[in-house]
């Protein structure tokens, strides 16, 4: 029987990273985060691997940036403002095609914003953040269980596609404790890093950049990297449905709040209404296709997010007129968590409008 | 016959596309030179920062990470800790190190990173077309200083090579210039001491190298050479400010 561990989401994830092969960490501390930093600090030295504590999180973003060009896994962690700052760097990766992977346990904003959990920063993360053009792959773990699991997947698909990847959660998925099984690391067959710098050692010159000035140079490389976004949606969407086969409204929310709104939706079942609960866990790609089918099934989708509104644009854009779409959205603030019984309310609400 | 001058085996056999009058060829030979001398081309790794000195790759036969402007110290960082194994370096201008890169530079030279940072210093924002740098001198006119430096206003120059030396991360600081023969060897000497800082792993050593922008100073090589000697060395002593005993 596997060994089962009781810990925190932030530890889960540095945990994941370890064995997923990352030694190398390079951060700066932000709550609700720095779990993650404090962990690394510790376990990453009697790997061989190296813990940098940088003096900003662009220092920190450029250290990833360095390492993962060398082919080394290699990871940092921030929260909302600390990932603003390392947006530039996230754009050159990009641009660069480098893997590596950024942890955002995003706070409340806008600016210093708070602590508490918030989904405000949807648009920044999923809709490219940086400047030039570019989207990551962005996993939206809820349980401590996937915060283990979806950061050793990161690190796969960050080597598979040679793109930074973003694990989004907030300080509800961040510093809750759960029960883990830290399962080992999935076998996956990954392609061999012919293009990291090593020094030449009699090869040819190898070159990371971002930089292209030849004549049409710059457009073949950014419809490259559009083709490697349209193999992402194809091949590495991912989502939950619960209760939906049969639903006639689905309740689609991602992260922490997904959590309390299956509460809602199994309460809502309780009293007989047909509900069932979409949870996108890749945010990009986004699981178009799956939310379609279920939402075209359903004929309505109600979204919640703590936001005013945000992945309501990708849903809209996902079911097109097969379905109505709502919104409940609770913006960033102390204490704005919705509990089961307000969604249960709302949810009672759109469930009426669709008997109608 | 004895061969007794020849393109050192570290940099391409290409055409410069610098301006005329301008030092980088000159500066890529000095740390080409250095590389050769301790046999460390094929374990080398060129952090490219932004501006005119990006094309590095286009002039150096090794392998080479761009970095984002003035984030070249914390690449390098992250290239050397992940490749201890590995040869460093940064070629970095005066506004990517010395204004926008600053927290990057002062603290990867405060950790003692084991490798060596290139500075080159003309004063200006050369790629962009010629606008006041944090190195720009006092009452010196550029594109965004149409009135001449001014000190109350601007700030003085930022002497980078003496900063550097109070940091106790830092085993060597050293300033050089290349505006004449003399110059030149002395820069060579310098640089070779510095690269071998770190071909010995004795940790962070800088250069700084004061060179002329001819095209944006208005001026032709010669003056701007002169320029040099008139101007800039009386304001940036040449001369090593440390040197770490091993």
């Amino acid at each position: 029987m596997s060994k089962r561990l009781f810990v925190k989401g932030n530890e889960a994830a540095a945990m994941g990273a370890v064995e997923a092969g990352c030694r190398y960490y390079f951060g700066y501390p932000i709550t609700p985060q720095s779990d993650i930093p404090e962990y690394l600090s510790r376990e990453l030295p009697p790997l061989n691997g190296e813990f940098i504590q940088a003096e900003s999180e662009i220092g920190a973003i450029n250290m990833l940036l360095g390492a993962s060009a060398t082919g080394a896994r290699a990871m940092t962690s921030s929260s909302s403002p600390g990932i603003s700052l390392k947006q530039e760097g996230i754009s050159y990766m990009a641009g660069a095609e480098l893997p590596g992977v950024i942890i955002n346990i995003s706070r409340s904003g806008p600016g210093l914003g708070g602590i508490d959990a918030s989904q405000s920063d949807y648009f920044q993360c999923v809709k490219g953040g940086g400047h030039g053009g570019y989207h990551i792959p962005v996993l939206a773990p809820n349980s401590v269980q996937e915060m283990y699991d979806l950061t050793m997947h990161a690190f796969d698909l960050a080597d598979l596609y040679r793109t930074p990847v973003m694990l989004l959660g907030d300080s509800v998925i961040g510093q809750m404790k759960e029960a883990l099984i830290p399962n080992p690391r999935p076998v996956r067959e990954l392609p061999a890093k012919g293009w990291a710098v090593r020094g030449k050692s009699g090869a040819e010159q190898r070159v990371v950049k971002s930089l292209f000035l030849g004549d049409g140079e710059l457009e073949a490389h950014n419809w490259h990297l559009h083709a490697k976004y349209q193999v992402m949606k194809e091949k590495e969407c991912i989502s939950e449905e619960y209760e939906t086969a049969d639903a006639r409204l689905i309740v689609a929310g991602f992260g922490s709040v997904s959590r309390i709104a299956h509460t809602a939706v199994t309460m809502a079942r309780a009293e007989g209404m047909k509900v069932g609960l979409f949870r996108p866990v890749t945010l990009f790609p986004f699981p178009e296709q799956a939310l379609a089918q279920a939402a075209a099934r359903a004929g309505k989708v109600l979204v919640v997010e703590l936001n005013t509104g945000q992945m309501v644009e990708d849903v809209r854009l996902s079911v097109g007129a097969a379905a109505q779409v709502s919104f409940y959205g609770r913006p960033p603030g102390a204490g704005s968590l919705p509990s089961p019984e307000e969604l249960l309310e709302v949810i009672r609400k759109n469930y009426q409008e669709t008997a109608r | 016959m004895q061969q007794v001058f020849k393109r050192p085996q570290s940099l391409k056999d290409v055409q410069t596309h610098f301006c005329p009058g301008c030092h980088h060829g000159t500066i890529h030979r000095l740390v080409a030179d250095a590389m050769d001398l301790y046999g460390v081309q094929d374990r080398t790794i060129g952090v490219a920062s932004v501006g005119c000195s990006v094309f590095l790759y286009g002039y150096f036969d090794i392998d080479v990470v761009e970095a984002p402007h003035g984030r070249a110290p914390a690449v390098a960082t992250g290239v050397k800790r992940a490749r201890p194994d590995s040869f460093v370096f940064t070629y970095q201008g005066d506004g990517d190190l010395a204004a926008i890169g600053t927290a990057e530079i002062i603290h990867a030279a405060n950790r003692g990173e084991d490798i060596t940072v290139v500075f080159v210093n003309n004063t200006t924002y050369g790629m962009t077309g010629g606008q006041m740098a944090p190195t720009t001198l006092v009452g010196q006119k550029t594109s965004t200083s149409p009135y001449g430096r001014d000190k109350s206003k601007d700030g003085s120059p930022i002497k980078m090579a003496e900063l550097m030396a109070q940091l106790g991360g830092v085993a060597y600081s050293a300033r050089v210039a290349v505006d004449s023969p003399k110059h030149v060897l002395e820069a060579k000497k310098v640089m070779r001491e510095a690269f071998g800082y770190q071909a010995q792993g004795k940790g962070f050593s800088f250069v700084e190298v004061l060179s002329a922008c001819p095209t944006n100073w208005g001026m032709n090589p010669l003056k701007a050479n002169a320029r040099i000697g008139e101007e800039m060395i009386p304001y940036f002593p040449l001369g090593v400010f440390k040197k770490e005993e091993a």
